[in-house]
This record gives structure tokens, sequence and C-alpha cells, in this order.
């Protein structure tokens, strides 16, 4: 028997390392030889941590949510040969609905191998691709084979990843580099962590993969400071492969020597931008620069560098194995293969899913993220990270492909998807996105460091009740000259939270500012608290709980707010029982 | 104990080995005490300024002294739909400082963060890089109590 467990940082911070001790120390009481395994993440990290009982004959049962004293009585009944059925979520023979409709490519070892060990990984075919590679293909058809499947970026920018490899391999130069870029900054998208976690070797044999096809030298990934225990898989897992020979010198008996490096980045957005990323890896401030020259052209060290995402290099290795055909039959007629999306915010199953592109948005966000939390109704799901844009309701049968996301005015970015449902805000939360942005905003463009800002004091002024009319054409302006002023892709799309709020949910924007209103009650200045006396049953409950005691009367009789010193926390509206729900918001 | 000189001196012969160095720095002193700059700069053949332009630019980096346990909360759209600024506002009631703050104690020190990509379980928050997720503002005084 072998117990595999769900250890990613997901899986750890929900308490999965405490359930290993617990599954140890099980076994030993019990006298038991089973095997214990670590994994990493499925992807179904809301039913995190995870186990897998995995039995002699093959057959799986997967429970979620386990505790330490789950834990044990999983133990238990999995000895006498029965299930647990309570906390089991799923088998072999029937997946949990999560995975249902999934084809998982980039993250096909994910929550099935153990990380940390590369005999794991080439138990399922790992690095037979850089095999066929080197010894049974040129870099000329390594390329072909790529630009067969159709795979363009998964970082954001989505360009073909042959055209810019090919870019890199023509020019001319004896030193060449081939960077991943592993700083997922989206808010909300988290694929390349699960990836980094899960299956490092997958990305490092995408790595050595490119670096044949464009005749590079060296290898660098970029990875996020805020990401350390894929910085330490991600280490470790090179550690083995140079240990095998898969890096090094002569790369598994073939004339290609090629080795990778880890550079830590120290917190920065922007540097997820490509020539940020190489201001940062040569010790400079990360602020991006003009473009052309282009990377492949002068980029580390004035060198010709090709810069890949994460996820495109994990597809990199099944695309050599399976052919590019392979690949290309998935998806749309622009957008070939599969997609990992993040699912978060306010959807029921939060985590990561890998679906054919073209998949409407509905049937994701519905399918395996399960609905919206608390069945509230969907309001908007934000797409691309700050840079992205907020799709209504009306467009919810919109296909996932580059073209159609971005004829909706958001861009696919790198597949995080917030999910917002009634009681969000829009004009708060492009505010809040315009916050972000200007943050990181590196200060270098005009624009874009006092563009940002003057549009986020409109957006601030809003919020707090005192917008005035013209407020919306004049953010309309700003944002258009924002884009057009700036230099790098993040001061392009700063405004694009706002501008598509606007687009899809102006009456909120107008009811704000003409009304002084907030629909979705969340803007504090909008709002006001009040106890309706024919509910109120007197239990003082508020009166006792508020943190300004801003709340009197005498017990058993309504009680009043005075709302000259409400602070409008909602700690009354969440005290009151519900069995009354006294305290109304307007 | 390596010396500030010695530390960053290891990373010498690292192209753009800064930043590194600047890590390694933090590691052992947990920020950027004032003579790293001018001896980073001397190292890696820099002005002070650039020096201190890379040491600030990164908010991972500090120049001023910080507590034993870092507390960052994620600033990102997720946590702010699920809720942060109120586990914010806990946390600074708390410990009786502001965000951006050192405690007088040198015990804790509380920042934001950008996205640390667990936004399966918003709102987040990370004590010295480990992260605590689905986090409500009556936990606070549980996960404080974590830090001994």
């Amino acid at each position: 028997m072998i117990v595999r467990i769900g250890l990613s940082s997901c899986g750890i911070a929900a308490g999965g390392l405490l359930v290993k001790e617990a599954l140890a120390f099980a076994f030993e009481e019990e006298g038991l030889g089973w095997e214990l395994q670590q994994t990493g993440c499925i992807g179904m990290c809301h039913y995190e941590p995870l186990v897998d009982v995995i039995h002699q004959d093959g057959s799986i049962n997967t429970y979620g949510n386990v505790t330490v004293d789950t834990a044990r009585e999983i133990v238990v009944a999995e000895m006498s040969g029965a299930a647990l059925e309570k906390y089991r979520i799923a088998t072999d023979r029937e997946p949990n609905d999560c995975l249902a409709g999934q084809v998982r490519i980039a993250l096909r070892n994910c929550g099935i191998i153990d990380p940390e060990s590369i005999r794991d990984y080439t138990d399922r075919g790992g690095y037979q691709a850089l095999q066929k590679a080197l010894t049974r293909m040129t870099p000329q058809q390594v390329i072909e084979e790529i630009k067969i499947s159709g795979l363009k970026g998964r970082g954001g920018a989505g360009f073909p990843t042959w055209f810019k490899w090919n870019a890199t391999r023509q020019e001319p130069g004896d030193i060449k580099y081939l960077i991943c870029n592993a700083d997922e900054g989206d808010p909300g998208a988290f694929m390349d962590r699960s990836l980094l976690e899960g299956d490092p070797h997958a990305v490092l044999e995408g790595m050595i993969i490119a670096g044949y096809a464009i005749e590079a030298t060296s290898g660098i990934v970029y990875g996020r400071a805020e990401y350390p225990l894929a910085i330490k898989r991600l280490g470790k897992a090179i550690g083995q492969a140079r240990a095998q020979g898969m890096l090094g010198n002569k790369i598994m008996g073939s004339k290609f020597s090629f080795d990778i490096s880890i550079k830590q980045g120290a917190g920065a957005f922007v540097c997820g931008e490509e020539t940020a990323l190489i201001a940062s890896l040569e010790g400079e401030r990360g602020m991006p620069r003009l473009k052309p020259p282009f990377p492949s052209q002068r980029g580390y060290w004035d060198k010709p560098t090709n810069i890949n995402n994460v996820e495109t290099l994990a597809n990199v290795p099944w695309i050599i194995a399976n052919g590019g055909e392979s690949f290309a039959a998935m998806g749309t007629a622009d957008s070939k293969g599969t997609k990992v999306f993040a699912l978060a915010g306010r959807i029921k199953r939060g985590g990561l899913v890998e679906v054919p592109m073209g998949m409407p948005l509905r049937e994701i966000i519905y399918g395996p993220g399960g609905g919206i939390k608390d069945d509230k109704r969907f309001k908007a799901v934000q797409l691309g990270g700050p840079s992205g844009g907020c799709i209504p309701e009306a467009l919810l049968d919109t296909p996932v492909d580059y073209q159609s996301i971005k004829n909706t005015g958001a861009i696919m970015g790198s597949g995080g998807m917030v999910v917002m449902d009634e009681t969000t805000c829009m004009v708060d939360l492009a505010r809040y996105f315009l916050n972000f942005t200007q943050d990181e905003s590196c200060g270098k463009c005009v624009p874009c460091r006092i563009g940002t800002k003057r549009m986020l004091e409109i957006m601030e002024r809003l919020c707090a009740g005192e917008g005035q009319p013209g407020d919306i054409e004049l953010l309309e302006m700003l944002g258009q000259q924002i884009m057009e002023g700036s230099l790098c892709g993040l001061g392009n799309s700063a405004p694009n939270p706002v501008l598509t709020t606007i687009r899809y949910f102006r009456e909120e924007y107008e009811t704000h500012i003409h009304d002084k209103k907030c629909p979705a009650k969340q803007c504090k200045a909008l709002i006001t608290y009040h106890i309706e006396a024919d509910k109120c049953k007197g239990c003082t409950l508020c009166a006792k709980k508020c943190p300004v005691n801003c709340i009197s009367g005498e017990a058993k009789k309504p009680h009043v707010i005075d709302q000259n010193l409400c602070t409008k926390c909602g700690t009354c509206l969440e005290v009151c029982p519900s069995k009354w729900s006294a305290v109304s918001v307007s | 104990m390596a010396t500030i000189r010695e530390i960053i001196s290891s990373f010498r012969d690292k192209p753009g080995g800064i930043i590194e160095a600047y890590h390694a720095v933090q590691r052992e002193c947990n920020f950027l005490p004032e003579e790293t700059i001018p001896i980073a700069a001397e190292v890696f053949g820099l002005s002070e300024a650039q020096a201190y332009g890379v040491a600030t630019f990164y908010s991972y980096l500090s120049v001023a002294p910080r507590g034993k346990y870092i507390i960052r909360m994620c600033e990102s759209a997720p946590c702010h739909i699920a809720g942060a600024d109120t586990l914010i506002k806990a946390f600074e009631d708390a410990l009786g400082i502001k965000v951006g703050q050192t405690t007088a104690d040198g015990k804790f020190s509380l920042e934001l963060t950008e996205c640390v990509g667990q936004c399966q379980g918003t709102p987040v928050i990370t004590i010295n890089s480990v992260p605590y997720v689905d986090l409500d503002p009556a936990q606070v005084e549980t996960v404080l109590a974590l830090c001994q």
C-alpha cells in the first residue's frame, strides 16, 4: 500500500505536513509497512490536504480536507480493506467532478509524481522527449514541430513560441541565453508555482529542449522571492538532472552542452516584463526598456536571449514526444492545445484546471469551478490580472481563446480568473487594481507614473462619494493617454480594469457619482447601517460587539445606531442572529 | 558570523550578483545595514546611488531594521474581495502598529506583498514567507501566538 499526500505549498498551508506526521505515526502504531509518499498539487486546492490511498491492485481512494484526526480514521478503515466514505472525494474509477472535462498536458504529472524524485518523472516518460530531440531531430526540426503545434506563450502576451525561438536561433553569436520567466505575478494566477512545485523536471526538460533548438549556451530561471518552495524544488531537480547527465557537458551523449541556474527576484511585479526581468538579472533596478532591440537580438548582457514562461516550457516535452499535430488537434483555430486556469475569488472550488482552449467561460466556472460561493449570483470574472479586464455575465459564453477574450476588452494573460459575485463593487475593484499598478509602476514613463496616480485619485473620489459629473469621461481620456504613452506592457494595460468596468458596468459608476450610492454595498462612505426597530429583539449583542460603542438601547428593546459615530465596520450586521436579521444596509 | 564585506565579496565574480548578495546579507542580518550599500557599490563597481537604487527598488529588500517575524499581507485583488482590509486592520490593532512599521520590541513587522500565489484560500498572509490561508480577523491572536 502506498499513501500519497499532496505537499505543494497549498497542501502545506492547509496543514499537510501535520497530516503527514499523523499518518506516519498511525503506520508506526499499527505496525504497518505502508509507504508514505509526497506529491504536488492536483489542482483541487480547496480539498487540501489531499491523501491518496493506492492499493496493491492499483485502485485508489482519494480523501479530501484530511485533518490530523481523520488521517488516523482513514488508516484504520483502509486497514480493514474498507474506504472511509464520508471523507472520500474520488476513486481511480470515479474521478472528482473538478477533473471532469480537463485535459492535462502541462499539468500531466502534478499531483501524481513525487516532484523531488527524478525517477518518478522518468518512469512517466520524462526526458524521453529530450532524448528524441537530441538524437533524432535537428534544432530546426524541433522549432518546426513547435510551429506545427501552434503553441503560444502562456505568460501573457500570447506570442507564437516557435517564432521567438527561430528569431533567437537566427541571430549570429556564440553565446545565447534561454531564460525561464518564473516571475508569475498576476494576482489570482498560481499555475507556474504549482508546476514548479509539482513537476519541476517538466520545466527543466522544456528548457533544455528550447536551449537545444536555439543553440543556447546556458539557461537561467528567474524565480520569484514569493515562491520559496518552488525555488527549493527546482534547485533539487537541477542537481538531479546534472547527476544523471541531462544537464552539463554533452547531454545524454550528444554534442549539446547546456546548464541551468536559478536567480531569485526580490519582489517587483514589473520584473515579469521581459526587458525588466533582464535588467533585474543583471543586478539593476527592474525597469523596462524600449523594444526593439528585442531580447532575441540583444538581451541578457546584450546577447541573443529567448524568454519563455513556465507553463509554455512545460508543454514542450509533451509536444516533442507526441508530435505537434496532436497538440494542434486540441483547441480552436487560433489558440491550440490546452491552457491552465487558476480559479480564485468568489468561486466554490478554488484551484487549477487545465482545459482545451475554446471552452466557454461558463463551463469552466460552473464545471470544474463548481459555481459561485454561497450560491450567490455571478457578476463578473476578471481575466489577465491588473492588465486584464472584467467580463460580465452577458458574455459568459465567450470561448476562452486569445482572440475571443481580447474582443471583450480583457486579455488571456497568464490564466488567472478572479470570480466576482453580487457583493463585489466594480468601482472599488477597479480602484483596487489601479492602486496595485500605480504602486508597481517603475516610474520610468510619466504617463504611467503620474497618469495612474491621477486616475487613482479619481477612483478614490468616486468610492468616497465625491464623484463629479464628467469623471467617467476623464477616466476614459486619461486611460487612453496612459496606454499610448507608456513603454511597457504594465503601462500599456494599467487602465484596462477601469476601462472594461466602465464599458460593462457604467451604470454602477453613474450610481456612485450621481446618487452617491454603492449598489454592491461595499464602499463604506456610501452606505449606512440601520437597525430595524420591528425586527430587533434587543438581545444587546450588537451593542456589546460594536468597536466604537455607537449602538444604544435597553435590553429587550429595539437598539439604535448613532450614525455620527458609526465607522461602518459591519460588525453589527455580522453578529445579529440570522433568525432576526434586524440590521440592514442601505 | 561572516562580516557584511565577506558576504558581499563572495558574490564578486557573479555578474549582476548584487541582488543575490543583498539577499545573503538579509539572511544574516534580517535587513540591509547602512554599511551594506558602500561595500556593495565598491565590490560591484557601481556608484553608491546605484547600489542604493537597487536596494530600495525591490519590496523584499529593506534598508530599515525589521522585526524577527515579518508578516506580509497579500494586497492583491482576490484577497481584497475576500476581506483583506478587515484582516489588515485586525493585525494593526493586535500589534499596535501600522503597515510598514515594526513593533517596539523588534518582534513583528507588518508589510504588504504582491500575490503570493495561494489564491485558493483567500485572504492570505505570510509569516517569514510561510503562507497562512483562509484567515479571518478572529484568528489573528492564534496566528500571532504561533510566533514564539
